[in-house]
């Protein structure tokens, strides 16, 4: 056994015993140990990592890893965890989150990350469903499939989650499936690396909520779904787009070099102190409010 | 503990409400606020937003309340003093995880600068209709503290008190200021840092191993700890048991829910905070908030002047409610008339603590401007015994 593998055990709570609250052959378990697996590579300090959730199956990762765990309201996991990052900048965060949890409730706070570009990384489990409410269509419900509340298939279209993290403007983006394990792990050790904003996408599987309700024979079908519906970035750029219908493309989609926040605000902070510019420029707006309030007060008198 | 000076804009100066708030939180020692803009409120922020990369710390533009709300609480427990400032539409938002941050027990303060409602109402214009939303506005059962401030001064002074609140008690606290508050200018005074007195947070710094976030002792209260400092934590909305970890039970439940309850209620007598004025031998006591208590002096002297024996009692902290000292009024007098921007909502937990002992009026107003004080005066004369 590898000692990442050895490592990425110690990340896992002695407190919290197992099994987890997850069903027998769901993939959150494989993406967990793919994100310990990564952080343990990386060699972070327990100490200094902390893992934000949302709600939904998702939303339960944090409670059985060893850092310092947060789990929030349904969709606000990644909004929390920007408090948590400018609060102390030297901490790891990685917000995980399920397909409903990061893009219907949470779509909103998803997207600003996005564009803010704070050094941290989003874990989005694609599995296309709501599990925990028990099966209803969620934003990533391929057209025509079946939720509980799609009984006779989805009419809306859904999103694609990297097309989305890249167009709100995502500076690392890159996908992969449970099936995947390990390419799974490298593409998260690459996110917490890329400093700014990242996304993982990684395509997971429910077979309690979405196989059942959609023919899958067996958890395992569903990873062969993946194993066979899944392209390389780099051969799907020779592929026509019929040739790519109904597939998802895994690696790196998105890696790009944009200021960081914490930074950029760092940066800003030193300029207003050292730059005369920049003095005069507080300077002037604290004065603007002073004067405002006396012309305010003048004419209440 | 005495304030960290470099918040602290110590002298005199003509600062709004909002602005006075804003420098409030500063020489608390809050250093993030993370804000959506909103009127009337929105001065607080770009003060703060001006202020802050100076004084070493952060604001943060969210994309709605509701991240705002999430990115206070997330602030707090990576160690920061943190808050978030709004008005009505973005108080409704903000329930949810205000909800969060009693049930993690987090210390921050959200202002509400109330306006006009129901929905979107009179954005520039004052109310005091919110003031039951914030007692019971998130779902579930809750305590909660908030202070209700009746001009800039008081809006400096009450941030510093509503930040310690927070810490002590570890609730999120309100500040109920109003349109009128919010945007009137006048002199605030800011003391020199030494003057200041802060409640430090309560940190754990027992073993690593033993600690426990949810463990508490007989006084209630949590240790705090902060993410990265070693001491690693889960924390969580669910129901949990010491160690934060989930419990779907009963038995949990009612031990998490009744003890974030008690942690309040077993003081309301030493959080409360009220001014009394002349209520010894009164016949009629005024019971306002916020801008309504300032609107009432003229009724007041006027009937004073007139010889009636009218006292004033000015809630400072209007929640949790001073049920002791309504209850034990309301044997001695003859009647309370409650004076607030709203057509009804103090009122009703006056006239239940009074419990027939006492007659309770109410001089509504439905908001967009203060009372008239003669219907203040009015409602004095008119059930003078
Ligand atoms: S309901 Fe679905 S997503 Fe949730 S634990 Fe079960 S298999 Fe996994």
């Amino acid at each position: 056994m590898s000692e990442a593998i050895e490592n990425a055990r110690t990340f896992l709570r002695p407190s919290k015993k197992l099994p987890t609250v997850w069903c027998g052959g769901c993939g959150l378990g494989i993406l967990m140990s793919a994100m310990t697996r990564a952080l343990a590579r990386l060699g972070v300090e327990k100490n200094d990592v902390a893992v934000v959730s949302g709600i939904g199956c998702t939303g339960r990762l944090p409670t059985y890893v060893d850092f310092n765990t947060l789990h929030t309201t349904h969709g606000r996991g990644l909004a929390f965890a920007t408090g948590v990052k400018l609060a102390r900048p030297k901490l790891t965060v990685i917000a995980a989150m399920g397909d409903g949890d990061a893009l219907a409730i949470g779509g909103n706070h998803f997207i600003h990350a996005c564009r803010r570009n704070i050094d941290m990384t989003a874990i989005v489990a694609n599995n296309h469903i709501y599990g925990m409410t028990g099966g209803q269509y969620s934003p990533t419900t391929p057209h025509g499939k079946r939720g509980t509340t799609a009984p006779y298939g989805n009419v809306e279209h859904d999103f694609d989650v990297a097309a989305l993290a890249a167009g709100a403007g995502a500076t690392f983006v890159a996908r992969s499936s449970v099936y995947h394990a390990q390419e799974l792990d490298r593409l998260i050790e690459k996110a917490v690396l890329h400093k700014g904003f990242s996304v993982v996408e990684a395509v997971s599987n429910c077979y309690t909520s979405y196989g059942r309700l959609n023919k899958h024979a067996s958890p395992v079908d569903m990873l062969r779904w993946m194993k066979e519906n899944s392209v390389p970035v780099g051969k799907a750029e020779t592929m026509e787009p019929w040739e790519l219908e109904g597939k998802f493309t895994r690696g790196v989609i998105v890696e790009r070099e944009l200021p960081e926040f914490i930074e950029a605000y760092d940066d800003l902070a030193e300029r207003l102190t050292t730059s005369p510019s920049a003095v005069e420029r507080v300077k002037s707006i604290l004065k603007s409010f002073d004067e405002t309030a006396e012309r305010l007060n003048a004419k209440a008198e | 503990m005495t304030a960290d000076p470099k918040g602290v804009l110590t002298g005199a100066h003509y600062l709004d409400g909002d602005h006075a708030a804003a420098e409030g939180a500063l020489a608390a020692g809050c250093r993030f606020l993370a804000g959506y803009p909103i009127t009337p409120s929105t001065e607080v922020a770009e003060r703060f937003a001006a202020r802050i990369p100076k004084v070493g710390g952060c604001f943060i533009q969210m994309e709605d309340e509701l991240g705002s709300m999430a990115a206070i609480l997330g602030a707090a427990w990576a160690g920061a003093k943190s808050m978030t400032v709004t008005s009505g539409p973005g108080f409704s938002l903000m329930m949810e995880n205000l909800g969060l941050g009693i049930m993690m027990e987090v210390p921050t303060v959200l202002i509400n600068v109330q306006r006009g409602g129901p929905s979107t109402g009179l954005p520039t214009l004052p109310g005091q209709a919110d003031i039951m939303q914030a007692r019971w506005g998130s779902h579930g059962d809750y305590e909660i503290i908030a202070v209700a401030p009746s001009s800039p001064q008081e809006a400096f002074d009450y941030m510093i008190m509503a930040f310690n609140f927070s810490e002590k008690y570890r609730v999120p606290t309100l500040v109920m200021m109003d349109e009128c508050v919010g945007h009137m200018t006048e002199k605030i005074v800011i003391p020199e840092p030494e003057e200041i007195e802060i409640v430090p947070r309560k940190y754990y710094d027992g073993p690593k191993e033993d600690y426990l976030p949810y463990n508490v002792d007989t006084d209630m209260i949590p240790w705090m700890v902060k993410a990265g400092d070693g001491y690693r934590f889960h924390t969580t909305g669910l129901t949990h048991d010491e160690r934060g970890y989930p419990v779907m039970n009963a038995e949990c439940q009612d031990k998490l829910v009744n003890r974030l309850l008690d942690k309040i209620r077993s003081r309301v007598d030493e959080i409360v905070v009220l001014e009394e004025d002349q209520i010894e031998g009164a016949d009629t006591v005024v019971i306002s908030y916020g801008i309504s208590s300032r609107v009432a002096i003229p009724a007041i002297e006027q009937a004073r002047a007139d010889g009636m024996k009218v006292g004033s009692l000015r809630m400072v902290t209007v929640w949790p409610f001073p049920e002791n000292r309504i209850r034990d009024l309301a044997q001695k007098i003859g009647k309370f008339v409650v004076v607030e921007l709203n057509c009804g909502q103090m009122y009703y937990e006056v006239e239940r603590a009074a419990a027939g002992n006492a007659e309770t009026l109410l001089v509504p107003h439905a908001g967009g401007w203060v009372h008239d004080s003669e219907d203040i005066y009015q409602a004095i004369k008119g059930g003078e015994r």
